[in-house]
């Protein structure tokens, strides 16, 4: 007999309840060494306004959320019982709909319709800066959305591809972003040859020199699985923080940089500049994004593709079948440095300065949660998470709500990651073979994954 | 086609094989027997790369293959079917067979259509994942992914582990169908009865090291073997 708290939808409910509770508490006012407990009444008893309708005190506030949260997923649910219920009782009305959506989904397989369904969405990326004109959002859409989509796609083929957790890949951005400031000959260090180059000819070097690390940092490190690797990347992406934050003589330490110059070329009679009006970034980033998409949706039905997968799933069977793992693992590692390191050239050329304090470890954390959020692995998810979360991100940068503090940005998005592990734990998006991973394990009946290590336990202790 | 001579296996300072040496000729079943800890998985780990030797030789088809690399083996005509089946969970039966020919650049849809005739349950299964499948039908896809890359050489570890003994008849049945088809079989097995019976010679393995060995025929009668392995007391 299951007692009430066993309920899942009553744990779920709970868990979102006792996070939000914490939101409140951390967000809350401080407290101070004459009134310790502040911090905590305060959280609870100010004021503050609901989306501007009214201004009740924080606690209420909160619970209103809580019931949204929790009323929303309730009626989804309800809703979805319902209509099964429906169509079960043989209603017509409904069992037409079911008809029509089953066959639009049918549809939605065809190769022809998905073309004709990215090429609306990229003629809407498109028409964008024409829609949305006003400048400081453009920007925003290009800091705050397109350079962390090109992050999250280039993640998402280590974490999601080849299942490597990888939770130093801001190093690789801040590799990219600083090698295209010491290219241009904005660093201490003199450029290469002497020559302060064009900006254009940081992207290679950067993609190049990003690429090498991730190769020199994976040869040694990608023989380690699950959270030793997550550690070792980990202190990967700390060293090189410490490294530019401390290297006056070859990085500008903590200053960083403010000289690097605007994309520019200057071919015969061609000659572009990419000034301070964002819509010219827009496009390059847009169109590199695109490039990306293509270029990692064509490798996942690779051949390299599915060795990673084959990997993922039990290296030592991928190595009997002749996959070298070491080698894939690599290329996944490089191919993910590559795209950050190319996500840094383009911060650094449009923000024209860069800083140790942009290339902390929650920034990592940051473009982790767009690849959780959408879903790992699946590409479509992962831009769609992307697009939703850092659209979210650049709305509350832009014209932040009197409740919004930026500083609680992160806790705002670690609250939304542990509200997703509750009730979507795959993703917005998974796809397929990630969506049944994880709802295998998540009912424990994975058994040959359970006898997998078994197997691998016993191969050890025979000896 | 397969030597192994003199084979020392350490894992740090214990030393697992006490240099082994045995045969596998072409066209034979041979099969490794011995009890838990005796050495056949170091044996067969040894043989498949992933544990190199610290001394001894292995020859295969007379190239020395001693320090070759775990992942070299497929595409040098040795197959491994790992202990505990280890099949992709998540991939299609289909996708799994894909994946067994992953070192082959040739068309492999007949070697996929034997795979069928000699599995026809696989047939059926095709579409459905690795790990809903039953034990018995997870070895035979092991089986038979591992055939997808053409060996020439099978190595087989514990085929019969966990299985209903109706399975393992059959699963030995094929392996003799595979060993007629032309590949030669090294198979590891505790189930010494079943694996004598198929095999043409048997190595007993104590301690790290090869016992004795003879013809499986006459291993199958032998007081030693029957004592151990088959659960009789010695008159």
């Amino acid at each position: 007999m299951k007692t009430f708290f066993q309920n899942p939808r009553v744990q779920r409910s709970g868990r979102t309840a006792l996070i939000l509770l914490l939101i409140i508490v951390m967000t809350g006012p401080e407290g101070s060494g004459t009134q310790p407990t502040a911090g905590f009444t305060g959280s609870f008893g100010n004021h503050m306004s609901f989306f501007g309708l009214f201004y009740p005190q924080r606690w209420v506030v909160f619970l209103l959320l809580t019931l949204i949260v929790v009323g929303l997923t309730s009626l989804v649910k309800m809703a979805h019982r319902w209509w099964i219920e429906r169509q079960r009782a043989g209603n017509n009305a409904v069992a037409r709909v079911a008809k029509t959506l089953a066959a639009t989904k049918q549809r939605a397989r065809h190769r022809s319709t998905r073309l004709s369904l990215y090429a609306v969405a990229l003629a809407f990326a498109l028409y964008f800066p024409h829609l949305v004109t006003d400048q400081s959002w453009q920007t925003l859409v290009v800091q705050d959305v397109l350079v962390y989509l090109l992050l999250a796609l280039g993640l998402n083929v280590v974490t999601g591809f080849a299942g490597l957790l990888d939770l130093g890949y801001v190093a690789f951005y801040a590799i990219g972003a600083y090698t295209t400031a010491w290219v241009t000959g904005s660093l201490p260090t003199p450029p290469p040859f002497g020559v302060h180059w064009n900006t254009f000819v940081a992207i290679p070097v950067a993609i190049v020199f990003a690429m090498l690390c991730g190769v020199l940092l994976g040869i040694p490190t990608l023989r380690l699985r699950g959270d030793y690797l997550a550690i070792v990347t980990l202190g990967f992406g700390e060293i090189v923080y410490l490294f530019i934050n401390n290297s006056y003589g070859i990085t500008g330490g903590s200053t960083g940089t403010n000289q690097i110059p605007f994309l520019s070329f200057h071919l015969g009679p061609i000659k572009y500049l990419w000034g301070l009006i964002p819509e010219p970034y827009y496009y390059l980033t847009l169109a590199f994004v695109v490039i990306f998409l293509l270029a990692f949706s064509s490798l996942e039905h690779s051949r390299v593709g599915r060795s990673w997968v084959a990997i993922r799933e039990d290296e030592v069977a991928a190595e009997s079948l002749g996959i070298h793992p070491l080698k894939y693992k690599v290329m996944a590692f490089a191919i993910g440095a590559a795209s950050a390191g190319f996500a840094g050239v383009v911060t650094a050329s449009q923000t024209l300065f860069v800083t140790p304090p942009t290339f902390t470890i929650s920034f990592s954390i940051n473009i982790l949660v767009l690849v959780i959020f959408g879903g790992m692995g699946s590409i479509f998810g992962v831009v769609l998470g992307g697009l939703v979360v850092q659209g979210f991100v650049a709305y509350l940068t832009h014209s932040p709500p009197s409740i919004y503090n930026a500083a609680d940005l992160y806790m705002y998005l670690g609250a939304l990651l542990v509200v997703m592990m509750i009730y979507r734990p795959a993703g917005l998006f998974p796809s397929r073979r990630r969506r049944r991973e994880v709802s295998q394990v998540e009912a424990g009946t994975a058994p040959d994954t359970l006898q997998v290590e078994i197997g691998a336990h016993r191969v050890q202790e025979d000896v | 086609m397969l030597d192994v001579s003199s084979a020392v296996v350490r894992y740090g300072a214990i030393e697992a094989l006490h240099g082994i040496s045995f045969e596998v000729r072409q066209g034979e079943v041979v099969t490794l027997l011995g009890a838990n800890g005796a050495g056949k998985s170091t044996t067969l780990r040894m043989l498949s790369g992933l544990h190199a030797p610290t001394s001894g030789t292995i020859t295969f088809e007379g190239q020395d293959v001693t320090k070759v690399k775990a992942h070299m083996f497929s595409s040098m005509g040795i197959s491994h079917v790992p202990e505990g089946r280890r099949i992709f969970p998540q991939m299609t039966v289909q996708e799994n067979l894909e994946m067994g020919a992953f070192g082959r650049k040739d068309n492999y849809d007949d070697d996929m259509e034997k795979m069928f005739v000699l599995f026809p349950i696989l047939k059926e299964r095709r579409k459905q994942l690795g790990g809903n499948l039953s034990g018995g039908e997870q070895q035979m896809l092991a089986i038979s992914r591992a055939m997808m890359s053409h060996p020439r050489l099978l190595l087989l570890d514990e085929p019969s582990m966990g299985l209903a003994p109706m399975i393992i008849d059959q699963i030995f049945h094929i392996i003799g169908e595979i060993r007629d088809a032309g590949t030669t079989v090294l198979v590891v097995e505790q189930n010494a009865a079943q694996a004598l019976r198929l095999a043409d010679r048997g190595y007993v393995m104590e301690n790290g090291a090869i016992a004795f060995s003879d013809d499986a025929a006459k291993l199958l009668h032998d007081p030693r073997v029957r004592a151990v392995y088959l659960g009789e007391s010695v008159d």
